[in-house]
């Protein structure tokens, strides 16, 4: 039998085509267009080629804001993932008291970002907030508007704050799919605590860490509402982290050739990242032979 | 090594149960002599585990206490036990190497280097597992993690008692063979009080000098496989040992004989006149096919299964199995069966009549 060749069927994913162009290709290539021009407004465009890349690539204030955002990813890390496994290890494993704290522990999650940082904008102030108000009454010199230290201390105990929970509702996951005859073997076989932690617990959570880490990296790597509610970006450039420069200059400064061009390759560097994570962890899940 | 003694031990999961149908194990003595091998033979939830947890201090029970060597350790925690328990799931260090796990148990216990060493050796080669000490035990098929489980149970020299929950499941079924006959040698040679805990009858009568059968929470009978073949203390040993189990039919019994419908079948021995529920039992190797004499029975179905066939029949409206030589011919729907008078079991209310004992109806 003959076989009708029809080539029409390609308009049934021209739809598809179309969404993917306008929500992603046509905005993307906007950006990469604008990073390689230069204008002086009026719509008017010259080409720039990759002066904007060279000329970021030797910014003090690009290289400040990268080491800021990374030294704030790296402590929330260090501080999120032990404290949130920590939690998840003293969580009730079953009953009322495990539905009660799961609600409790989802409810900083469930808190839109910017209602986030309007409270903690609100309880660090000394003349009205509790906690400013507080630490001022015990004499001690907290103003996170004037002081940097300050301003990182408000900045990350909030975050900590807002996501320790996930990173303790995924290892309380991981945790409970342990099966029983595990602690019961460890019991048998005189184990201590310490022991069961470190060659049972951890293990078994070891994927769900995994994720948590690389969702809080990701997260607090492009972190941008929360500190620009509290302290917009200062005292300084205390607290400018990579997107609020971003925005800064794209935006406040309107420069639009150097924020693409900074935007591509913050996107890089987040996907490069994402990217190691991605092949550590299937690795992982290999040498595991899952 | 230990003699293992359970005194009026009961054990209910609820808080406050009320009566015996809240107790997963109802009250029960029994010793466990030292240096036994038993199957703890059951169906899934008759209790096994329960009680195989008691004895390992995993669960508190709710009634009785627990005697090791006479010292009462009903109280005491699994790690003053000194008891070793390989469970249904493999339970490995899935970051320790092989060699790590099995000494895992030793060097918790505080042993030195040298004596691990030794000893972890010694087990590797039992289980067969030498080669792959330095492995990561991640890695390893299910078959050899259960083999690590059994072979950390075996590595303590000085054990009370080695618990076996089911250790086979997750095993191919050459393997278990193998297995199963090095546990038994194992036994041989190391003389542990060693406990089976299994569904199924064939480990059970391989593994064990004496099988426990347990029932709906309950100890139904203890002895060795030949006991319960041939005489069944309860209609439920009855029907789980044997493939296929026991036949067991409603009938009236009068002396030495029993009747069914209008059939009159000798017993060898007279059982007096119980009252209450009776049954008796037959096992299919004892009912034989016949071409004059005997009882009419309606044959359904004939299962050749190679070393015999069952012959799946009817008689006065009850099911009867039987096992036929190979080779029988078996043609007619409606044949002659016929009991072995001396293989008949009487029960009475589901637990064995022995001729002499009066029961009052």
């Amino acid at each position: 039998m003959e076989k009708t060749l029809n080539q029409k069927a390609w308009f049934l994913v021209l739809p598809v085509f179309l969404l993917v162009a306008f929500s992603a290709v046509i905005p993307l290539m906007t950006v990469v267009n604008y990073s390689l021009q230069d204008t002086f407004g009026n719509n008017k465009f010259f080409w720039a080629g990759l002066e904007w890349y060279t000329e970021l690539l030797h910014s003090e204030r690009l290289w400040s804001a990268f080491g800021r955002q990374i030294i704030f990813s790296a402590i929330i890390l260090a501080i999120e993932v032990p404290l949130g496994v920590f939690v998840a290890l003293n969580m009730p494993k079953k009953g009322v008291w495990a539905s009660l704290s799961l609600v409790l522990m989802a409810l900083p999650l469930l808190i839109p970002w910017n209602v986030v940082g309007t409270i903690w904008q609100i309880f660090g102030r000394v003349d009205i907030g509790l906690l400013g108000h507080t630490l001022a009454a015990l004499g001690i010199d907290y103003n996170y508007t004037r002081d940097p230290l300050a301003a990182w201390v408000t900045i990350i105990t909030m975050d900590v704050w807002h996501w320790t929970s996930l990173v303790a509702l995924l290892s309380y996951a991981g945790l409970q799919s342990i099966p029983e005859a595990y602690y019961q073997a460890a019991k048998i076989d005189q184990a201590s605590r310490w022991s069961v932690f470190w060659f049972i617990e951890l293990p078994k959570m070891q994927g769900v860490l995994m994720i948590a880490i690389l969702i809080r990296f990701m997260d607090s790597f492009m972190i941008y509402t929360e500190p620009f509610v509290v302290t917009g970006g200062g005292p300084g450039n205390a607290t400018t982290f990579l997107s609020i420069d971003l925005v800064k200059m794209a935006l406040g400064q309107f420069d639009l050739g150097p924020a693409a061009a900074f935007s591509l390759m913050y996107f890089l560097v987040v996907m490069l990242v994402s990217w190691v994570f991605y092949t550590v962890m299937t690795n992982l899940d290999k040498k595991a032979g899952y | 090594m230990a003699k293992i003694t359970l005194s009026k031990l009961a054990h209910s999961y609820l808080p406050d149960p009320q009566g015996e149908a809240d107790y997963a194990l109802k009250e029960m003595d029994h010793i466990w002599e030292d240096g036994q091998a038993y199957a703890l033979l059951g169906p899934s939830g008759c209790g096994k585990t329960t009680l195989l947890n008691i004895i390992s201090g995993l669960l508190t029970p709710s009634n009785g206490r627990v005697l090791f060597d006479d010292i009462d350790v009903t109280q005491a925690p699994t790690a003053a036990r000194n008891i070793a328990q390989v469970f249904q799931f493999p339970v490995v260090y899935d970051i320790m190497s092989v060699r790590k796990n099995l000494a895992f148990p030793l060097r918790n216990r505080g042993m030195d280097r040298a004596s691990i060493n030794t000893r972890v050796e010694a087990i590797a080669a039992m289980i067969e597992m030498t080669d792959v000490l330095e492995r990561k035990a991640q890695a390893l098929s299910a078959d050899a993690k259960q083999k690590i489980s059994l072979g950390r149970a075996l590595v303590r020299e000085d054990v009370n008692a080695i618990l076996f929950d089911e250790p086979l499941t997750v095993i191919d079924p050459a393997m278990k063979w193998a297995l199963r006959t090095q546990l038994k040698s194992i036994h041989a040679a190391l003389g542990h009080t060693m406990i089976y805990v299994t569904h199924d009858q064939t480990e059970a009568l391989t593994f064990a000098d004496q099988v426990v059968v347990m029932f709906e929470g309950r100890v139904v009978q203890i002895g060795t496989p030949q006991e319960l073949f041939e005489t069944p203390a309860h209609t439920f040993v009855g029907y789980f040992i044997g493939s296929p189990g026991m036949n067991v039919l409603d009938a009236r019994v009068e002396g030495a004989f029993a009747y069914i419908g209008d059939e009159k079948i000798a017993l060898g021995a007279d059982y007096g006149r119980p009252g209450g529920k009776v049954q008796i039992g037959i096992r299919p190797e004892f009912v034989s096919l016949q071409s004059q004499t005997g009882m009419a029975a309606k044959i359904h179905r004939v299962e050749d299964v190679g070393r015999h066939k069952i012959v799946r029949a009817e008689l006065c409206g009850q099911a009867v199995n039987m096992i036929a030589p190979e080779g029988t011919e078996i043609t007619a729907e409606a044949a002659r069966i016929q009991f072995k008078p001396d293989a008949i079991s009487v029960f009475v209310e589901d637990w064995r009549l022995e001729p002499g004992e009066r029961v009052q109806g």
